[in-house]
């Protein structure tokens, strides 16, 4: 049997090379400031567990390496990534000292390495297997299934960023509420008023032109510049408009997020409304009118369900560009897991940034794949009509 | 009954359409030809507003077209394009229930139709009603798209170009199924073209258009015996004219008594088929058979050639 070498898989091998035998594995600080001390894979886990990592990371490279079935590969890269997961949670109760709660253990950049060298090879046997969009959200969800039972299980109890968490538990559900209001909110919104621009622009040509100027000069504004902007109108508003300032209406705040949020929104779900509805065969189109349908029905019928693809297609932008954006809200009084990024910035405690960070990206994440199998799901082959 | 009264359009200072008048009988093809730009498709898009008139009047069985709102007023024409214009996120089923579910007639009944016209145009319904659009072929997709037209048995057919995607052999297959379909349904079918051998093939009547006016409106051998106009005989082809003429008319028409040696030909093929015979062959006479295969007489090169020479 000749084995061939796989060339992605070469980089994997060197990466989670360096990740297990090189880098440090976890790192440890006696409180939650100061600098770290590194621990390899072997000081920070008892002998059997390390043992068990780094023979288990052996065979993912080896498997990687050589040009094997990408079932075989993905069963690997996720039962590797598995035994990190609670490796990592098991490092943590083996390097703090009994009955401290001061000390801090967390992932250290072996750690990150290995992770990312893997979920590589799992999202690169994925891709080859080509599942389909249901199959990709079933493993998204087993994905974060296994996620929510480790932490629920109490396997990470030890790691810093679950200290972190423990602390805070409160304000982190009421922030993350917040988040995905604004990113929500402001998506939903957006949707609603920018279709029917959509709409309006394709049947209005004069219109479409000016329109869809302005808001990409909106969309180029920074986004810190925007909140800024907002505060006079909106604090404008709260003041001399009857009610605004009980809606929760204010110079700062969620409102000013909320309506630059918004405004960054409009674009993508306006610009791909008029391509959508532009790219209906005209032929459709003219027989639609032909065989009399009127305005609307055709509207409704006709273009808007061939458009829907391209139009879900904005949408999935905008969501994904929304849950990220959100994060800025906090700066402005806002909420949202930004909070926490911007008090760890300021404290200099990482662990802090991490516990915004890590759940705005594994929403963002989970939102573009949820939303790219909805539009696979929605997109048949059947664009491909015969321009004859 | 179309009648088609001075209408005129203008777009800005351009006029497409100028006071056009055409009577088109009931039960009959009425073929628009003319070169691109001549105004035929809009002369034609004016029969079920698709366009509006700059000024005149067109009336259907007597009555306005401005009568009814324009979408209700297409619910009752049949139309039909080149590239067929079906919709691809629909079902062939579906496709053809459109007008009939505007219409709000009830699930049976539009069941019942469907199935009915596909059965017409030779497509399974149990098979061909559940595809879509781009799983068909190119003939078959026109075929949907004209059986979408007919679904609510309008008494009008207006057809633009409909065949112009399709290749030769599909075309005359297409051209021979549409006149079994109008003779069926005694639909009156308005079509617009610019291919002359189309036009000669389906026409009873033929309306010539040139920048916008109709310059002969006249049967297929009137026009080829007295073309109107330079225009009209260029467009014939000179060369074309006596076997055009013999193309018009059935063997039945040329069959005199008498018999004649070898095969037999069909009194329902074309005088043009039975020269084309007769020169292959080097006979001077074909003998002629009847629908039933009895033998009816001869037709001969002598009768074919007076038959195809033009007015001395």
């Amino acid at each position: 049997m000749q084995l061939r070498v796989d060339k992605l898989g070469v980089i994997i091998a060197v990466l989670t090379a360096y990740g297990a035998l090189l880098a440090p594995f976890a790192t440890f600080r006696a409180n939650r400031i100061v600098a770290g001390e590194a621990r390899s894979l072997g000081e920070a886990l008892p002998p059997a567990w390390a043992a068990i990592i780094l023979i288990l990371v052996i065979a993912t490279a080896v498997v990687a390496l050589l040009k094997t079935p990408s079932p075989l590969r993905l069963a690997i890269a996720f039962s590797t990534i598995a035994a990190l997961a609670l490796g990592i949670g098991a490092a943590a109760g083996h390097l703090t000292p009994p009955e401290n709660t001061y000390a801090r253990v967390s992932p250290a950049s072996g750690f990150w390495i290995l992770l990312f060298a893997l979920g590589l090879l799992a999202a690169d046997a994925l891709t080859r297997m080509r599942p389909s969009p249901l199959v990709r959200v079933l493993f998204l969800a087993a994905v974060l299934g296994f996620i929510a039972a480790l932490l629920w299980s109490g396997t990470w109890d030890g790691l810093s960023l679950l200290k972190e968490y423990a602390s805070r538990a409160d304000t982190f559900w009421a922030e993350a509420g917040k988040h995905v209001m604004l990113a929500l909110g402001s998506l939903a919104a957006a949707t609603i008023v920018g279709i029917p621009l959509g709409v309006l622009c394709h049947r209005v040509t004069r219109l479409r032109d000016g329109l869809l100027g302005v808001l990409n000069a909106i969309q180029t504004i920074p986004s810190i510049a925007l909140f800024g902007i907002l505060i006079a109108p909106l604090g404008w508003i709260a003041i001399h408009v009857p009610g605004a300032a009980a809606i929760g209406i204010r110079g700062i705040g969620a409102a000013p997020a909320f309506v630059a949020l918004f405004l960054y929104s409009l674009l993508p779900v306006v610009a791909n409304t008029v391509v959508g509805l532009a790219g209906v065969p005209r032929e459709a189109n003219d027989a639609a009118r032909g065989i009399g349908m009127t305005d609307f029905q055709r509207l409704a019928g006709i273009e808007f369900p061939l458009a829907f693809p391209v139009v879900l297609t904005g949408i999935r932008i905008v969501l994904v560009q929304n849950i990220g954006l959100a994060t800025i809200a906090a700066l402005i009084g806002g909420g949202g897991f930004g909070v926490f990024v911007f008090q760890g910035v300021g404290q200099t405690a990482m662990d802090l940034v991490l516990l915004g960070a890590v759940p705005t990206v594994i929403l963002a994440f989970t939102a573009a794949i949820v939303l790219d199998a909805v539009i696979e799901a929605a997109t048949p082959n059947r664009n491909q009509v015969q321009s004859a | 009954m179309i009648e088609i009264e001075g209408i005129t359009k203008r777009y800005g200072e351009t006029t497409v359409v100028r006071d056009v008048r055409l009577t088109i009988a009931p039960r009959t093809v009425t073929v628009i030809v003319g070169t691109s730009g001549s105004g035929k498709t809009t002369l034609l898009r004016m029969i079920n507003r698709l366009v509006e008139p700059t000024s005149g009047t067109i009336r259907l069985d007597g009555e306005d077209n401005r009568s009814l709102p324009g979408y209700e007023l297409r619910r009752r024409i049949g139309y039909a394009i080149q590239g067929h214009g079906l919709f691809p996120h629909r079902t062939v089923a579906q496709n053809i229930a459109t007008v009939p579910t505007l219409l709000g007639w009830d699930r049976a009944r539009i069941d019942a139709k469907v199935a009915e016209l596909l059965t017409l145009f030779q497509l399974d319904p149990a098979a061909f009603g559940p595809r879509y659009p781009h799983e068909l072929s190119g003939g078959q997709q026109q075929r949907v798209g004209v059986a979408r037209a007919l679904a609510a048995e309008p008494k009008v057919l207006l057809m633009d170009e409909p065949f112009g995607a399709l290749d030769p052999i599909i075309r005359a297959k297409a051209q021979d199924d549409l006149l079994a379909i109008q003779k069926h349904f005694e639909t009156t079918v308005v079509l617009v073209t610019h291919d002359m051998e189309e036009a000669f093939h389906l026409a009873d009547r033929i309306a010539v258009m040139d920048k916008g006016e109709v310059v002969q409106y006249a049967t297929p051998a009137e026009m080829l015996v007295k073309p109107a106009t330079a225009f009209v005989e260029s467009l014939i082809g000179a060369g074309e004219r006596p076997f055009r003429l013999l193309a018009i008319e059935p063997v039945s028409s040329a069959v005199e008594p008498g018999t004649a040696e070898g095969e037999a030909i069909s009194s329902a093929a074309s005088q043009r088929e039975a020269l084309s015979t007769l020169l292959w062959s080097g006979r001077k006479a074909l003998p002629v058979v009847g629908p039933d295969g009895v033998l009816i007489g001869k037709v001969s090169l002598e009768s074919l050639a007076q038959r195809a020479a033009g007015p001395s």
